[in-house]
């Protein structure tokens, strides 16, 4: 494939594998960057680890950045369907490229998530990680036009996950 | 207002003995409770936590007290409550993370310390040089004096760097890992040795391993005093009497 991709899409706990991901296209202005996080049962419940959406600025682990947070600077514990996307941060870069809008950051709940797990199972023959499927979530609501080159970042396998598909999607009785 | 610290280090004293504690542990109600019966039992200085949730530098004893601290309602506007209802005799610090001040406020956090007789602060997770660009200026007008850590990690530039900067004591871990640890103190014989060798111009506290009698003295071989805060948690833990069980750990140790 030669020239750029249009968007360049990946799912975002703490950041790293989106920031793996961004880091290259980080001039090239034209190219879309989108972070997804984990909305986990919704970004108007208690229940939800979306930083970017919903926190706030702090210090946590060192990094001055954006976090969850109650009013006394407490860490409010995250939730998500994903344990690499159950994180109250979110890397200072991340942060950074949200307030200045060079990327775009969504929040897909765990429901949709195991949508596109699926979808992308029985489209591509890959069984994603549960974090990944929260970035092929987002596909279906960006306003893509046929000749726009996507990249979505795969970065991890759902062996892993297994278990809890075999739960959220009533495989076991199968 | 004097600073009780800056005072009580002035001429370098030896054998001090610093306790730590856990704002809102046991109970609520019980940190100036706590910090009554260590005047009385006359330790140098007192040093009290502001549970935080997230507590990066303590190990089990002290995470777990921050935990119930927390559960049991315990805040930066309830601490300072607590405090103002309380003269201290002695120098008082508090020790804590930088998020809640942050949340807090930086200014209105040091003027509430100020305001309530608070000396200094330890907060491990304050850059050495956000503080000289951003806090320095503050504490200083507030007169409030910033503690710094150093480990045995610390290079000899950096330790330095830190005597220069430094307006109370340095506070020295004495092993690279969080609190109450069970390593055996001698390890950390060598790296005190050095800190001494060095002959800084700012006293020196060492914490992170002092449980009981042997190990503040031997600590205090090297350095101007010690800080006992896990064993000190765990002594006040399930007693019937908090103030007396303060007191007799105080008597156990100096």
């Amino acid at each position: 494939m030669d020239g750029l991709p249009d968007y360049v899409i990946a799912c975002v706990g703490g950041g790293s594998n989106a920031m793996g991901a961004f880091y290259h296209f980080l001039d090239d202005k034209e190219v879309k960057l989108i972070g997804v996080e984990a909305a986990g049962l919704g970004v108007d419940t208690d229940k939800t680890a979306a930083t970017l959406t919903l926190g706030t600025p702090g210090v946590l682990h060192a990094s001055r950045s954006i976090m969850m947070q109650d009013k006394d600077g407490q860490v409010v514990e995250p939730h998500s369907i994903s344990a690499g996307l159950d994180y109250p941060g979110i890397g200072p870069a991340h942060a950074w490229l949200k307030v200045s809008d060079r990327a775009q950051y969504m929040a897909v709940t765990d429901a949709n998530a195991l949508i596109a797990a699926v979808e992308c199972s029985r489209l591509e023959g890959i069984i994603p990680a549960l974090e990944t499927a929260h970035a092929f979530s987002v596909l279906k609501d960006l306003d893509l036009k046929p000749t726009d080159r996507v990249v979505i970042n795969l970065s991890g396998r759902g062996d892993k996950d297994m278990n809890t598909y075999m739960e959220e999607l009533n495989l076991n009785a199968l | 207002m004097n600073n009780k610290l800056t005072e009580l280090l002035k001429h370098k004293p030896q054998n001090l003995l610093n306790i730590f504690f856990t704002a809102g542990y046991p109970q609520l109600e019980d940190t100036t409770t706590l910090l009554s019966a260590l005047e009385n039992a006359k330790v140098d200085l007192v040093e009290i936590g502001i549970p935080f949730s997230d507590p990066l530098a303590d190990g089990p004893t002290i995470q777990e007290s921050s935990k119930i601290a927390l559960e049991n309602g315990m805040s930066i506007e309830k601490l300072f409550s607590q405090l103002e209802n309380h003269t201290p005799i002695v120098p008082v610090l508090l020790m804590g993370y930088l998020n809640p001040v942050m949340q807090y406020g930086l200014e209105k956090f040091c003027k509430k310390c100020q305001e309530v007789g608070v000396d200094g602060l330890i907060v491990p997770d304050l850059p050495m040089y956000v503080y000289q660009t951003e806090f320095k200026e503050i504490f200083e007008k507030y007169n409030i004096s910033n503690i710094f850590l150093v480990t045995p990690q610390t290079s000899e530039k950096r330790i330095r760097e830190i005597d220069d900067n430094s307006n109370g004591f340095i506070y020295a871990v004495s092993s690279a890992s969080t609190t109450g640890s069970k390593t055996d103190f001698s390890a950390a014989a060598d790296y005190l040795g050095k800190l001494k060798e060095m002959d800084l111009k700012t006293p020196i506290l060492t914490g992170f391993n002092i449980k009981n009698q042997q190990n503040f003295q031997d600590a205090c071989k090297y350095v101007n005093g010690a800080i006992i805060g896990s064993e000190f948690i765990r002594q006040i833990t399930n007693v019937d009497d908090i103030s007396q069980a303060a007191a007799s750990f105080v008597s156990s140790i100096k």
